[in-house]
């Protein structure tokens, strides 16, 4: 086909079939008529790209409003709770939640709005340090294993196989009795108890894209391996890394929920939704019972829009998946 | 296949022996046995002849290899709390954890494929629609929080409001005093932590078989089955489910292994004393005789799922049998 030809066609297709593209493709927009029509393409980056996707995935849009808003809740609890922390109204009769008191007032006869918001610093701390450390470790080694192959990978295999057997609470019991009972050491054990998922989903990413030739290319061309890593592998993996992030934030927010439910985790004075949850335990079934409601719904809207993002960049970073 | 299981086992041995001794270290580094008799009379005395008694007096390393001679030998010496042999405690708790995985994976695999099913081949029906958000809330939904509300709901609830003499669902414990066998009791004790249990592999495993229903309804063969005239619903469960429940297989097993530790905080709640209680006391007592025969029993049960899992998959896949 000649280059008349070509741009015979692409004429033909910009004039009249642009109606006929606007019924068979209801969704595509102008930038994908432009480049279907062959008129002008616009370029855009790929970044623009990934967050038009994004902002389409309306549940994760929605949930990315959410979350902030309960960060900003949570971390300006100091500005934003009604009530003063730990401060008891000794005159106030316990109630459940009113307008005065939005969630009702706790056994001690705090407002538990207020301390759901302070012990939302907590869970929502250690959830998303867990989450970000987990990954840097997990891609790192991840990275390191499935690049270099060898003696790193065979270790690493083996290292997680090891803590697939040690079970994770006990790690995290002695832990917290050898050093102390300090949200730092929960969160660098639950950390350390999750970094391995994130490095087997690196390793075995890393482990494809190094055999394409682009690779080749930048080794051949004299760059190192650390530059190879980071700047031609790691960009070609980010939708990954990043879903398995928000995957990682609420994994840990559930876990430390679960261990300081048990007992295991935060201890008080400190509070996190799920010591709430552990200290209201024995109000079922009471006129209380409003004070297991809010904790745990709480954790549910939390987790269930970190997992919604999940979704969104998924499906912005790679849309072809299916789901 | 007889090679490929001894091979399994001949792996996992040598791991084994080395997070024994980790647990074994742990445990030692940070609690101590003799602890729980400094308050009484002749302390010291007591303490030396306990520390006797238990071996402690000797190197780290000789301790752990007269309990791994003494284990091999099916000697998995006493509790230190306690002082009932390891043995004992571990094969009563196992029963009551056994019924518990056997009817929470029972019950999850067969909602779990019912629901994937019907919403791959209703796609995007409204019951595929609610399905699909059903599964969003159970995965992000904190399992304790779960039984909570359960207790709070089910059984709490309808008893005060209907006067009732006892709840229509019992919450403690897998049988009423006195009571034993098969009958309404053991139902009314099991439906709570069994849903308690299953909520989130029901939430998982169906979104699972629903992409593998999927996947396996788009091939080729089911066109083809369809074309030749076949009805419908033989296309659908024997060309389509049986194929389709591969992916499933293999998934079970692994997280089968996961409802282990997911145990712990059923049988906590539910007062149930079995697997997960067992160590959740003998954590919380650093019993380390105990904790390791939990591990070790634990480790061949992922053993032995994985196996399940391989025996399933030859059934239902003749082109591994062959090999």
């Amino acid at each position: 086909m000649t280059l008349s030809d070509e741009d015979t066609q692409a004429e033909v297709l910009s004039i009249e079939k642009i109606e006929t593209i606007i019924e068979v493709m209801p969704e595509a927009d102008e930038g994908d008529l432009e480049l279907v029509a062959g008129a002008e393409p616009v370029a855009r980056s790929q970044f623009r790209l990934i967050t038009r996707r994004f902002f389409r995935h309306k549940p994760a849009v929605i949930s990315t409003f959410v979350l902030l808003a309960v960060l900003v809740m949570c971390f300006g609890a100091s500005w934003v709770a009604p009530f003063k922390r730990n401060q008891i109204d000794l005159l106030e009769p316990i109630v459940g939640p009113s307008r005065h008191h939005l969630f009702g007032i706790d056994q001690l006869g705090r407002d538990y709005f207020t301390e759901i918001l302070f012990a939302g610093q907590v869970s929502l701390k250690i959830g998303i340090a867990v989450g970000l450390i987990s990954t840097i470790i997990g891609f790192t080694a991840g990275a390191i294993a499935g690049y270099f192959r060898g003696a790193i990978d065979n270790a690493l295999m083996r290292f997680t196989d090891l803590f697939l057997l040690i079970p994770g609470l006990a790690v995290l019991a002695v832990a917290l009795k050898y050093f102390g009972y300090k949200d730092l050491t929960i969160i660098l054990v639950l950390a350390g108890l999750a970094w391995m998922s994130v490095a087997r989903v690196v390793r075995s990413q890393v482990l494809s894209l190094r055999e394409k030739e682009f690779v080749e290319a930048a080794r051949a061309s004299g760059a190192s391996s650390t530059r190879i890593i980071l700047r031609h592998i790691l960009p070609n993996m980010l939708g990954p890394i990043m879903v398995n992030a928000t995957l990682g934030i609420a994994g840990a927010i559930i876990t430390e929920a679960t261990l300081s439910f048990l007992g295991f985790g935060i201890q008080p004075p400190k509070s996190s939704w799920g010591k709430m949850l552990s200290d209201a335990e024995g109000v079922i079934g009471g006129d209380k019972a409003y004070l297991i409601y809010f904790p745990g719904l709480m954790l549910l809207i939390v987790v269930l829009c970190v997992n919604f993002i999940g979704d969104g960049l998924r499906d912005a970073f790679d849309p072809q998946a299916k789901h | 296949m007889f090679k490929f299981v001894l091979r399994r086992i001949m792996f996992s041995i040598p791991l084994l022996v080395i997070a024994s001794f980790i647990v074994f270290w742990g445990i030692r580094a940070t609690f101590d046995p003799t602890a729980r008799y400094r308050q009484s009379r002749d302390a010291a005395k007591v303490i030396a002849e306990k520390r006797k008694e238990f071996g402690l007096d000797r190197p780290l390393v000789a301790q752990w290899w007269s309990w791994a001679t003494k284990f091999v030998r099916r000697d998995w010496g006493t509790s230190y709390t306690t002082g009932d042999k390891v043995t004992t405690m571990v094969s009563r708790a196992l029963g009551f954890t056994l019924q518990l995985i056997f009817w929470g994976v029972l019950i999850s695999l067969v909602v779990a494929i019912f629901v994937g099913v019907y919403s791959a081949v209703k796609q995007y029906s409204v019951g595929d629609v609610f399905f699909t958000s059903m599964s969003y809330l159970g995965v992000a939904m904190p399992p304790f929080w779960f039984a909570l509300l359960l207790i709070q709901f089910t059984a709490v609830w309808p008893k005060t409001h209907w006067h009732l003499d006892h709840p229509i669902f019992y919450f403690v414990n897998l049988h009423s005093t006195g009571q034993s066998g098969i009958n309404m009791d053991y139902i009314r004790h099991l439906v709570l932590p069994v849903l308690t249990l299953s909520v989130q592999s029901i939430a998982v495993w169906s979104r699972f078989q629903r992409a593998s229903m999927l996947d396996v309804l788009s091939a080729d063969y089911i066109r083809t089955a369809r074309a030749k005239g076949l009805p419908r619903r033989t296309v659908i469960l024997k060309h389509g489910l049986r194929n389709a429940l591969l992916p499933l297989v293999s998934q079970t097993a692994v997280d089968a292994a996961a409802l282990f530790g997911g145990l712990v905080i059923t049988e906590q709640i539910f007062s149930i004393p079995g697997m997960g209680r067992l160590f959740l006391t003998a954590l919380q007592n650093g019993d380390v005789n105990v904790l390791l025969g939990w591990m070790l029993t634990g480790a061949v049960f992922v053993i032995l799922f994985n196996l399940l899992a391989d025996i399933v998959y030859g059934f239902l896949d003749p082109r591994i049998r062959v090999q």
